[in-house]
């Protein structure tokens, strides 16, 4: 073995992991659905668990030892996602509540304080709900044009239509990094080009991008990014948004209170700098210091190497689910991440998960909070399997052995 | 005792099974495997309702899968609800099948006496009715028990 070769030890991973030690009636947890909230390392709930039981106490506000040492904590979590997605500082990051906080966040400040009637924010038609939503609450509020770009039958963005729909006028491009459904990689990088040349700024919703690869806002130069911690193998509760500190600078505050200001009087107040203008009232503390743990985790590991593993997953379940019959997979774009839709024709999502959950195999079903998505593939739910670090070849077939089940059952 | 499904127990579109009777044939599964089968032949003999009459209005809203149920009233006396239910789960269905057993051709006040859940539980289906299963189970037996209510 060469010194670049890495041994990724899946074993000592998932030992890292204690759901996978219990059983529920009686099998092991196949765990397939890290794409709605993965679960967490031993290292993030003792990191949890020794804040609250010694160095907890509200942050940025007391004079004395405990108040001093989370604040430092709570800090150091900010710097540990900085360095993460390489940020230029760690202003640069705003803790927030989760990903569909953040995407408010920036439709309620950078939106209706910054855009007016008639600019146009685009979207794609294989957003999830948190990131069409929003933008329609502001086009309703602020008389701005939202824009779907159409994606192609194999589940990529359709780029010459993009590019029908990019003017002078897009102010913002919003837009998964990875789809939570078909698991489509978007084209961020030219998207994020393109959408500069005509002046637009770039949101990302990084929920499903972050897990699944090596994230450098700085080479990306996207203007937002956007994830939530619970997906990242942290805890849940709070999320990140990452901004250019210029444009937070720009937006008005978002929420109102404590922590957010310089000053109040009577008559006025005055803002305080970024990131504390968007962090009003008592911030998730130990979540964020949770998500710092969850952090270094990954990152001990690597994002490259966990990547590289999903990869693995996802062609062997790919490959294995073909022998399924009836089975068909939605979502079939070259650049794919580890997370996979489909249908049976004998069997409805819901009765696939029923038996499955029967096999120990939990997978999620439904129209995944992405119903403009199921109309543009004509189904009205679908299943899906989405991979984590700590999933095997083995939870493959399990997996596909209990697909063959339902085939039994229903076909 | 375990037994290949459909032999012994089976239910013609006709036949009239009371809850208990299906309480005693699950008694005589060993496995969930044969629970399923057997709700999801149940299920199989259900009437469909017609493409037509499954509209927005006749859909129970949140859930998986979809679901749609039609209440008939007959005046009697005694007046009586019957009920016709639909879903594009086999599972579904066959839970439905269940409701109809549980709920169909009772009067109101019959109706709205029936404790759904402790029967489901004799069932072991329980789990069916938790509201975060979002099957439309726990939504069915509202709408019919609502049903009965604005009847009664």
């Amino acid at each position: 073995m060469t010194k670049d070769e890495v041994v990724y030890d899946v074993d000592a991973y998932r030992a890292d992991f204690p759901v996978f030690s219990k059983d529920i009636r009686g099998k092991p947890v196949i765990y397939l659905d890290s794409g709605a909230s993965a679960q967490k390392p031993q290292a993030v709930l003792d990191r949890m668990m020794a804040v609250y039981a010694g160095e907890y106490a509200n942050v940025h506000r007391g004079a004395y030892w405990l108040s001093e040492r989370s604040t430092t904590l709570y800090e150091e979590a900010r710097e540990t996602v900085r360095a993460f997605i390489n940020a230029e500082k760690a202003e640069e990051v705003v803790f927030t509540m989760g990903a569909t906080d953040a995407i408010n966040l920036v439709a309620m400040t950078f939106g209706r304080g910054l855009l007016t009637a008639g600019d146009e924010v685009i979207i794609t038609e294989l957003e999830h709900h948190s990131n069409i939503v929003p933008w329609q609450m502001l086009r309703d509020d602020k008389g701005i044009v939202l824009k779907f770009a159409p994606i192609t039958d194999a589940g990529e963005l359709d780029m010459p239509a993009f590019d029908g729909l990019l003017t002078d006028k897009t102010k913002l491009v919003a837009m998964a990094h990875t789809s939570n459904v078909l698991g489509t990689i978007l084209p961020v990088e030219t998207v994020i080009e393109k959408a500069h040349a005509v002046g637009a700024r770039v949101l990302l919703d990084g929920c499903q991008g972050i897990v699944h690869c090596p994230v450098d806002v700085q080479a990306l130069d996207v203007d937002f990014y956007v994830f939530s911690s619970h997906k990242l193998y942290g805890p849940t509760g709070v999320g990140v948004l990452y901004a250019k500190y210029a444009l937070l600078d720009a937006m008005p505050p978002f929420r109102g209170g404590g922590d957010m200001i310089a000053s109040v009087t009577k008559e006025k107040s005055e803002w305080a700098d970024p990131p504390a203008k968007f962090e009003a009232g008592t911030p998730p503390i130990v979540q964020a210091v949770g998500l710092g743990a969850a952090i270094n985790y990954v990152t001990a590991i690597g994002m490259e190497a966990i990547a590289a593993h999903e990869h693995d997953l996802l062609l062997y379940a790919t490959q294995r689910m073909a022998s399924v019959p009836g089975l068909t997979i939605h979502g079939t774009a070259t650049n794919k991440a580890a997370v996979i839709s489909f249908t049976m024709e004998s069997a409805h999502p819901h009765d696939m998960a029923t038996i499955l959950d029967r096999a120990g195999v939990c997978i999620r079903v439904g129209h995944h909070c992405a119903q403009p998505l199921m109309e543009r593939l004509g189904v009205s739910a679908t299943a899906r399997a989405s991979f984590g670090l700590y999933n095997t070849r083995a939870d493959v077939d399990a997996f596909v052995k209990a697909l063959e089940k339902v085939h039994a059952f229903f076909g | 005792m375990g037994r290949p499904h459909g032999e012994r127990v089976t239910l013609s579109q006709n036949e009239k099974l009371t809850i208990d009777e299906l309480v005693e044939n699950f008694e005589l599964f060993d496995d969930w495997e044969d629970r399923y089968r057997y709700i999801i032949d149940l299920g199989k003999k259900l009437p469909n309702l017609a493409e037509e009459e499954k509209t927005e209005a006749n859909k129970i809203r949140g859930c998986m899968s979809q679901v749609w149920i039609i209440p008939e009233v007959h005046e009697g006396p005694p007046k009586t609800l019957s009920f016709r239910i639909d879903s594009d789960a086999h599972i579904v269905r066959g839970l439905a099948a269940v409701m109809l057993i549980l709920f169909s051709g009772k009067t109101p006040e019959e109706i709205l006496a029936i404790d759904a859940d402790a029967k489901l539980k004799e069932l072991d289906l329980d789990s069916h009715i938790s509201p975060n299963r979002r099957n439309g189970v726990a939504s069915m037996i509202q709408t019919i028990q609502n049903m009965a209510k604005i009847s009664a």
